[in-house]
C-alpha cells in the first residue's frame, strides 16, 4: 500500500493541479474571466436563478384545444365527404366527451358506405358506424400524440421567439415531460410582463363584421358570431361588443412583419402581409369598401375600422386604444407568431437581485466559516494528522469547484448548503482510516505497518458508506427539481471529489511524509 | 500536541447492555412522531399546498405586521399568513391558493403588489404554485424518500445479510418519522428543501450505520466464541470515536450554516442538524441492538466466509 507507483502519484498530481486550474476562473470578475487567453479554462460556475436573481415559469400547453381544433376541422371535413356520396345526416359535431366526432346516419343502411367514404379522409383517423346509424370518427392514439407532440414543439419555438423579441439575456426554455415547458429568465424579478406576452394566444384575423343583427339579437346567423371588444370599461367589463363573420378575411400567419409606430400621435401598430395574404386582404377590402372590418385577437375585438378604400399594398396600421407599451407588445406577438394552442402558468418562482445577492454572501460566509472550523477541529484533534487530511479538504473543496465549472452545472443556494454539508462530511474518510491506523498501532505494528493496514482495512467501509449516501443523491436528482436538483449536484460531486481526496490525496502525503523522516511511532499515538 | 491523545483508544462502554432503554426509546421517538404528524400535522410550504408565497422588505424599518395583516385581509384572498423573516422589516406572505385557476393566481398577485406598492421597497421573491404542481411534487417527494430507503436497504442486503438490511431499512424508517415529527413540532414550513433534508439524513444516518456493521462483520469474524452482545459492544466501541469526531464535524459545519447561511435556507439547516444527531444516535442505540433480535450469529457468517473470502480474493485479483 505504501509502495505508490510512479504513475499513480503523477496521475494524483495533475488532478489536483487541473482541479486548481479549472476553478481559479470563479476567482475573477466575469469580465476578467472572459479576457483570459484562450488556452487557459475561463468557465465559471454557473449560478442558479435563487443566487443570481430571475424568473422560473412552468407553463402548460393546453393540449385539448390542439385537440378541438383538429377536431373542428374533422367536423368539416366529415361534413363534406357526406354531402359529396349523398349519404344523408344529422347531429354532426364535436361528441361529450370531446374525444370524437359523432354524428347519426338518416338511413342506417349506408354505415358500410359512409365508414368507407369517411375512411378516406385520412390515416390517422379511426371511423364506425353502429347498426343504429350512429357514427364515430376520432384520431388515432398516434395521431393524437403526434399531434400534440408537435402543438408542443411549435409552442417552444414560438415562446423562444417571443422572449428573445424582449431581449431577455441568456434565457432557458426546456421542454419538460410532453406538455410541459420550462422557461427560465436570468435576472428578469418583474415578470409581469413577460407572463403577460406568453400568456396570449396572438392569434390574429381579419374579418368582416356583421351589420345585418345587433349583438343583442338572439337570431345571430349561423356563419357570425358575438365577440367582445378588447378595450374593458371601468368595472373591467367589455366596452362593447360586434357581431362579428366566422369566414376569416386574412390571418396573422400570413404577415411578415409588425412594428409599433404612431398615427396621428395614438400608438398604433403597422404590419405587411406576404403576398398570399396582400392578394387576399386587396381583394377583400376592394369588394367591401364603406364597410367595417374587425382585427380579431384571441376572440377580442381591437377594432373595427371602415374600409375606406381598397388595400392593395399588403400593408396596413392596427389601431386601438393602446398605451406605447401595448403597441410594442403586440407587435412583438405578432413578429413572433401564434401559439397553437393557450399556454397556461402552472409554476412560477421569482427571485429579487437582493435576495439572490445576499444568498451569495450569506452562502460563501457560512462556507468559510464552516471550513475554518472544520480545520481548526481537525488539526486539534489529529496534529500533524490533521493538517494532512485539512490540506486534502481544501484539495477537495478546490474539486468540487473545479468540478462545477467544467460540468457547467448550476450552483443554486440548497447547492452551497451541500458543499457545506460535504465539507463536514469530507473528513470521514480520513477520521476512519487515522482511527484504524491509532487501532493497528496498538496492536503492536511499526509505523508503516500500521498506516498500511489501516488504508487497508479502511477502503471497503469508505466506500460502502459513500455509495449509500450516493444512492440518496442520484434520487434526489431524479425527483428533485430546481433547487434541489443543485443540492443533489454538489452533493454528489462532493461524495466522489472527498473520497479522492481523502484516500488519494493524503495518502500521498503520508507516505512522503514517512519516507523523509522514517518515524518510530506515530504522531497520531504522542500521548504514549 | 494532538488533543487525540487524551481520549482513550478503546473506549469500553456498556452500549448493548442499555439496549432495552435505547429501544424503548426509540419507540417511544416513533409514535411521538406519528402522533404528531397525524395530531399537529407538518406546516406545508407553498411547494406543496399551492398558492402564494412573497418575501417582501419593508419601506419601515420595522414592518407592521398587523398593518399589514389588515389591509391584506381586506383583499377577501382567504386565508393569509405573514411573519417575520430574518430582519425586522423582511415579511413572510403566505396567501392560500385561490379560486379560479391560473388566471386568477396571477391576478391576486398584481393586486397585492398593487395594493402594497407604497409600503414595501422590493420583493424579494415571488412564488406561485398551482394545485396540480403541489400535488406532483408532494408525489415525487414521497416516491424520492421511498425508493432512496429502499435502494440503500438493498445495497446493504447484497454487501451484508438479510438482517443487516432489515436493522438498517428499521433504523431510517425511525429517522425519517422521527424527522417529521420534529417538523411537525417546531412547525417549520415543510419545502421541497425539507424533502431533500429529509434524504440527506437518510444518506447520513445509513452512512453511519455501515460503518459500523463493517466493523460488526469484522469482529464477528475475529471473534467467533463471543456471544452476541460482546460482540456488537466491541464493535461499536471500535468506531465509536469515528462516529463522534465524523459527527461532531459535520455538525460544526451545518452550525456554521444554520448561524450565517441566512434565512432562506434556516429551516433546511435546523432539520439537518436534528437529522445529523438523530442518526448518529439510531446507528448506535437502534440498528445495532436491533441486529440481536433478528439472530444474527457469528457462526452463521462462519459457513459463508469461505466463498466470500474467494469473491473478495477474485476481486482483489482483478483489480490489481
Amino acid at each position: 500500500m505504501l509502495q505508490i507507483p510512479r504513475w499513480q502519484s503523477v496521475l494524483i498530481g495533475l488532478v489536483v493541479l487541473a482541479g486548481l486550474l479549472f476553478a481559479a476562473p470563479n476567482l475573477l470578475s466575469e469580465k476578467a474571466a472572459q479576457s483570459l487567453p484562450d488556452w487557459l479554462p475561463k468557465k465559471q460556475i454557473n449560478l442558479g436563478l435563487d443566487l443570481q436573481g430571475g424568473s422560473y415559469l412552468l407553463l402548460e400547453v393546453q393540449t385539448d384545444a390542439v385537440i378541438e381544433d383538429q377536431l373542428n376541422t374533422l367536423v368539416e371535413d366529415t361534413r363534406i365527404k357526406l354531402r359529396e356520396n349523398g349519404i344523408g345526416y344529422r347531429n354532426l359535431g364535436i361528441g361529450d366527451d370531446g374525444n370524437a366526432v359523432t354524428f347519426t346516419l338518416r338511413d342506417p343502411a349506408q354505415g358500410d358506405k359512409a365508414e368507407r367514404v369517411l375512411g378516406e379522409i385520412g390515416q390517422e383517423v379511426r371511423v364506425s358506424v353502429d347498426g343504429s346509424g350512429a357514427g364515430r370518427l376520432g384520431l388515432t392514439a398516434s395521431a393524437r400524440d403526434q399531434r400534440i407532440n408537435q402543438a408542443l414543439q411549435q409552442s417552444i419555438e414560438i415562446v423562444r421567439r417571443r422572449i428573445d423579441e424582449t431581449g431577455v439575456r441568456e434565457p432557458t426554455i426546456q421542454r419538460q415531460g410532453d406538455r410541459r415547458i420550462v422557461v427560465q429568465l436570468p435576472g428578469i424579478n418583474n415578470p409581469e410582463r413577460m407572463k403577460d406576452i406568453l400568456g396570449k394566444t396572438a392569434r390574429l384575423t381579419f374579418r368582416l363584421v356583421d351589420e345585418g343583427v345587433s349583438p343583442g339579437s338572439r337570431d345571430i346567423p349561423p356563419g357570425s358570431e358575438v365577440l367582445p371588444s378588447d378595450d374593458t370599461g371601468e368595472n373591467g367589463r367589455p366596452v362593447r361588443r360586434y357581431v362579428v363573420r366566422k369566414r376569416i378575411m386574412v390571418s396573422g400567419e400570413n404577415l411578415t412583419d409588425a412594428q409599433p409606430t404612431f398615427q396621428q400621435g395614438s400608438p398604433v401598430v403597422s404590419f405587411s402581409f406576404d403576398t398570399v395574404g396582400a392578394r387576399r386582404f386587396g381583394q377583400a377590402t376592394q369588394e367591401n369598401v364603406g364597410r367595417p372590418f374587425a382585427i380579431v385577437l384571441d376572440g377580442k375585438v381591437i377594432s373595427a375600422p371602415v374600409i375606406r378604400e381598397p388595400i392593395l399594398g399588403g400593408n396596413g396600421v392596427i389601431t386601438g386604444n393602446f398605451t406605447t407599451q401595448e403597441a410594442r407588445d403586440l407587435a412583438l406577438l405578432l413578429r413572433a407568431g401564434a401559439l397553437p394552442a393557450p399556454l397556461k402558468i402552472l409554476e412560477e418562482r421569482t427571485v429579487g437581485p437582493g435576495l439572490g445577492a445576499d444568498s451569495v454572501r450569506a452562502g460563501e460566509l457560512a462556507s468559510i466559516l464552516a471550513l475554518i472550523a472544520v480545520v481548526a477541529f481537525m488539526g486539534a484533534v489529529y496534529g500533524l494528522f490533521g493538517v494532512l487530511a485539512n490540506v486534502a479538504l481544501i484539495g477537495n473543496l478546490i474539486l468540487i469547484l473545479a468540478a462545477l465549472s467544467v460540468l457547467q452545472a448550476t450552483l443554486t443556494l440548497p447547492g452551497i448548503a451541500g458543499i457545506v454539508l460535504t465539507l463536514g462530511m469530507a473528513v470521514d474518510a480520513n477520521v476512519l482510516i487515522f482511527e484504524r491506523i491509532r487501532e493497528e498501532t496498538q496492536n503492536q505494528r511499526g509505523p508503516v505497518s500500521a498506516i498500511d493496514s489501516g488504508y487497508r482495512n479502511a477502503l471497503s467501509t469508505i466506500f460502502d458508506a459513500n455509495v449509500t449516501t450516493l444512492i440518496a443523491a442520484v434520487l434526489l436528482y431524479y425527483f428533485g427539481s430546481g433547487p434541489v436538483k443543485g443540492f443533489a449536484v454538489t452533493l454528489a460531486i462532493g461524495i466522489v471529489t472527498s473520497m479522492f481526496t481523502a484516500i488519494m490525496v493524503t495518502r500521498q502525503m503520508i507516505v512522503l511524509w514517512v519516507r523523509r523522516r522514517r518515524p518510530q511511532s506515530l504522531p497520531l499515538m504522542a500521548g504514549e | 500536541m494532538a488533543l487525540i491523545s487524551r481520549v482513550p483508544v478503546r473506549p469500553n462502554f456498556e452500549i448493548l447492555g442499555k439496549r432495552r432503554m435505547t429501544l424503548a426509546f426509540s419507540a417511544g421517538l416513533f409514535l411521538v412522531s406519528v402522533l404528531l404528524a397525524a395530531v399537529v400535522g407538518l406546516n406545508l410550504g407553498v411547494d406543496f399546498r399551492g398558492g402564494i408565497l412573497m418575501e417582501v422588505e419593508t419601506e419601515a424599518e420595522t414592518a407592521d405586521i398587523g398593518n399589514f395583516r389588515s389591509t391584506l385581509n381586506d383583499l377577501d384572498l382567504g386565508e393569509v399568513t405573514i411573519q417575520r423573516f430574518g430582519e425586522p422589516n423582511r415579511l413572510l406572505i403566505n396567501i392560500q391558493e385561490q379560486e379560479g385557476g391560473a388566471k386568477a393566481q396571477q391576478a391576486a398577485i398584481e393586486t397585492v403588489k398593487q395594493t402594497l406598492d407604497d409600503r414595501v421597497s422590493s420583493y424579494r421573491r415571488t412564488e406561485f404554485v398551482g394545485p396540480k404542481v403541489g400535488e406532483e411534487l408532494k408525489r415525487a417527494g414521497m416516491m424520492a424518500t421511498g425508493l432512496a430507503l429502499l435502494a440503500m436497504a438493498a445495497y446493504i442486503w447484497l454487501r451484508f445479510e438479510w438482517q443487516f438490511a432489515l436493522a438498517g431499512l428499521i433504523a431510517l424508517i425511525h429517522d425519517v418519522v422521527a424527522t417529521i415529527g420534529f417538523f411537525s413540532l417546531t412547525q417549520l414550513e415543510f419545502t421541497l428543501g425539507s424533502v431533500a433534508a429529509v434524504l440527506t439524513i437518510a444518506g447520513y444516518s445509513i452512512n453511519d450505520t455501515v460503518v459500523i456493521f463493517d466493523r460488526v462483520r469484522e469482529s464477528m469474524r475475529r471473534y467467533k466464541r463471543k456471544a452476541m452482545p460482546e460482540l456488537l459492544n466491541i464493535a461499536v466501541n471500535g468506531t465509536l470515536m469515528r462516529t463522534a469526531l465524523t459527527s461532531a464535524t459535520t455538525l460544526i459545519a451545518l452550525f456554521a450554516l444554520a448561524i450565517f447561511g441566512g434565512a432562506v435556507i434556516r429551516s433546511f439547516t435546523w432539520a439537518l442538524i436534528f437529522g445529523v444527531a438523530l442518526g448518529t444516535y439510531s446507528s448506535v442505540g437502534l440498528a445495532v441492538p436491533l441486529l440481536m433480535y433478528f439472530g444474527v450469529k457469528p457462526t452463521q457468517l462462519l459457513a459463508e466466509q469461505e466463498s466470500d473470502k474467494q469473491a473478495a480474493e477474485r476481486a482483489t485479483g482483478g483489480a490489481s
